[in-house]
């Protein structure tokens, strides 16, 4: 018999999808969250998420092979569409097959999987350095539009790179932002989020990046194309020296200058809570 | 002056320097420290800059102030210029407001010779020695040894920086005598051998005692001109190969000459920088440093400039076709490596994928091989490609149209894509 799955959006609900369809012994026709459920022939099942089915099912898959659960993970971080069937997919043939395919990136089942990671790990890998913060009244503040769910991933970067610093990372795309202070991190749902305009320190470092930017260029060696292909336009819209005139004047009123207060006001440092997907291994 | 003016003066200044990667560092994080370099092994690019160049460090110099006169640069005394110069603070105060806003990785920090070697360095330290130990900077640094320094002051420079570089600029000391007279091979090769010997004490050094400080960990890099004198490919080629074997570069970089001065030993200033040239050197760099190829297999005295048609390892597959095809399924690692469009990942993917099962050259481009290329020196099972018919002529046509779209000066290529076979 086949079913829609209905899940919560959480790693551990999807998880927690694989666990209901083995036990009903089903075949899945889509793994959906969100959003109204469509009309379908098919039998329509909401998942609960129980954190103890996601904690097997995660620990069955770890077991089959080094690699697997971690795959599993960033999977579903990628904006590979049908991800959630995909990874049924890899996951029911680990389960039935064992671990061989795992070395042949070419398998059927394996290859999409593979290719929307490695389009993860390589938007991860640019957003490492496209990202540009903005200092606002001590904090630092970024946004960013990546096309899979970065930010999971861009974490413990970040946190190194600004451990004693305080800062929040924005993501326009999937609505949530990563917080991080005193020593701790979260990512949290977040539905707006308006960045202030830039104060007199922040509007000079801004031009002085700006001005950089545009001297650094050889002119005899102007190639825009080799530029677009290593910098892909969609990552322009978020970096400092791709803004127009405003973004570099600074507030004149002081009083105006609201520090970006929405996600400042958040920082709850000393609570250790994540709501995102918890890393493969580190069951809780 | 202020701020932006210096910036924009020894920005401008600094740009010609091809150099720009924050690879081969691990600093982990330190309590109370900002930053650190433990991102992806092949650095971190923050932006690309309009000629398409990676921008990873905040690269300028700490002054254009020269007492010598290279003949091919804009710094050089006798050139008209408007100087300026940072003061040490400033540059410390720059480089971490741009790193705190991930607009780089670090600084690279070079300098014009201001006064003498020595008292450049010095300032250079002091600057490095503020931003390490005031601003308990933690990022990536860059620094260039200024040759004829006196060995303990780069010594200090090397504790402070990740990676050394002395630039060689001009492949031959004939070269040098003429457009450098200031410099020698012997006053840039002193402070290599230093900084190599150094290096490698200081690695011993930390396999003991896991604080002994640590010396340029990065190793150091060198950069070449090519153009501005009439040394060949393989002349060079075989330059870069000798600093990696004896002197353990990391890398050599190449720098298309770009006419920046009007004088009677250097090419016109209406010609056009050899970025062609500088791509082939990159592509054949790259085979030196990971395909295990040796200059001597790619050029030699009776072919001593790369075909501009094709790149280094076609161009070598070519004049090697009774060493074609190669069978994937039983290749070993290194003949794999020597088919055009398999690189080190595809390489490393067949040898894993062929465990599981005999391979096809279908499957191949779902294992990142770029089969417009290799399709014609590859069999799987004993097949080639289906459908695949080839004159030595067409392969050579098949090979250049495939590249085409990937080179620097497209417009350029197109003048030599019909010449005769023969050139
Ligand atoms: S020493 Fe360096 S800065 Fe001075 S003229 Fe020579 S290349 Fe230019």
């Amino acid at each position: 018999m086949e079913a829609v799955y209905h899940y919560d959006g959480s790693f551990e609900g999807f998880l927690c999808c694989i666990f209901d369809i083995y036990q009903y012994k089903e075949i899945p026709a889509a793994i959906e969250c969100g959003g109204e459920k469509a009309f379908t022939l098919f039998a329509s099942r909401t998942v609960e998420t129980d954190r103890s089915h996601s904690a097997r099912v995660l620990r069955k898959v770890s077991a089959c092979a080094p690699g697997a659960g971690k795959l599993l993970w960033h999977g579903f971080l990628t904006c590979l569409p049908e991800k959630e069937l995909h990874l049924y997919y890899f996951v029911a043939k680990l389960l039935r097959d064992g671990p061989a395919f795992l070395q042949d990136r070419s398998d059927k089942t394996l290859y999409p999987v593979v290719r929307a990671v490695q389009h993860l790990h390589g938007e991860v890998h640019l957003l490492k350095g496209f990202v540009r913060f903005s200092e606002l009244g001590g904090v630092l503040g970024g946004e960013i539009e990546p096309k899979n769910r970065v930010l999971p991933l861009l974490k413990s970067h970040f946190c190194a790179r600004y451990q004693n610093e305080r800062f929040f990372l924005y993501d326009r795309t999937h609505k949530e932002a990563l917080f991080y202070a005193g020593g701790h991190a979260v990512i949290q749902p977040l539905e707006h989020f308006q960045m202030a305009p830039p104060d007199e320190a922040e509007a000079r470092y801004r031009i002085l990046w700006k001005r950089f930017y545009d001297t650094i260029a050889i002119k005899e060696r102007y190639n825009p194309r080799c530029r677009m292909t290593n910098m892909p336009k969609r990552y322009w819209n978020t970096m400092t020296e791709f803004q127009d005139e405003d973004y570099f004047k600074p507030q004149t009123h002081p009083e105006d200058a609201a520090i970006p207060a929405a996600p400042a006001a958040r920082f709850v440092p000393g609570t250790r809570q994540e709501p995102g997907p918890s890393a493969p291994g580190s069951d809780p | 002056m202020d701020t932006l003016e210096k910036l924009t003066i020894l920005t401008a200044a600094a740009k010609y320097d091809a150099a720009c990667t924050s690879s081969g560092a691990k600093r982990s994080p330190k309590k109370g420290a900002i930053g650190s370099t433990s991102s992806a092994p092949a650095g971190c690019c923050h932006s690309f800059s309009s000629d398409g160049r990676c921008v990873t460090l905040l690269k300028v110099l700490l002054t254009n102030r020269c007492i010598y006169d290279c003949k091919y640069c804009v710094n050089r005394r006798s050139n008209d210029a408007k100087r300026a110069a940072f003061t040490p603070e400033e540059l410390a105060d720059l480089t971490i407001s741009f790193y705190r806003r991930n607009y780089v990785e670090g600084l690279f920090l070079s300098s014009g010779v201001f006064r003498s070697p020595d008292d450049t360095t010095e300032l250079m330290i002091k600057t490095l020695a503020l931003l390490r130990e005031r601003y308990r900077f933690n990022g990536y640094i860059h620094a260039k040894a200024i040759p004829g320094a006196s060995p303990e002051l780069i010594e200090r420079l090397g504790f402070l920086a990740d990676r050394l570089s002395v630039n060689i600029e001009l492949p031959s000391e004939a070269g040098l005598k003429r457009l450098a007279p200031d410099k020698s091979k012997h006053s840039i090769l002193t402070p290599m051998r230093q900084i190599q010997c150094r290096n490698r004490q200081s690695r011993e050094e930390l396999v003991k005692y896991r604080h002994a400080p640590r010396f340029a960990p990065a190793g150091q890099s060198t950069q070449l001109i090519v153009g501005a004198t009439a040394d060949t490919d393989f002349h060079i080629l075989r330059l870069s190969q000798g600093l990696y074997d004896r002197y353990q570069l990391k890398r050599v970089f190449y720098s298309a000459y770009i006419p920046v001065v009007e004088h009677a030993l250097l090419p016109a200033k209406d010609v056009k920088p050899p970025l062609l040239r500088e791509h082939r050197l990159y592509q054949a760099d790259w085979l030196l440093r990971f395909y295990g190829f040796r200059a001597e297999e790619l050029l030699d005295e009776s072919h001593p400039d790369f075909d501009t048609r094709v790149d280094p390892k076609c161009s070598w597959a070519l004049a090697h076709l009774d060493f074609f095809p190669v069978e994937i399924n039983t290749a070993d690692y290194e003949a794999l490596l020597r088919i055009p469009g398999v690189g080190v990942t595809s390489a490393k993917r067949i040898l894993s994928a062929r465990r599981v099962g005999p391979l096809h050259t279908n499957q191949l481009q779902k294992l990142g091989v770029v089969m417009k290329r290799a399709q014609y020196f590859l069999t799987a099972s004993g097949r080639m490609a289906d459908g695949l018919h080839f004159t030595p002529d067409s392969l050579l046509r098949g090979l250049i149209a495939a590249e085409k779209p990937l080179l620097p000066e497209p417009d350029f290529e197109q003048l030599s894509l019909f010449d005769p076979v023969t050139a």
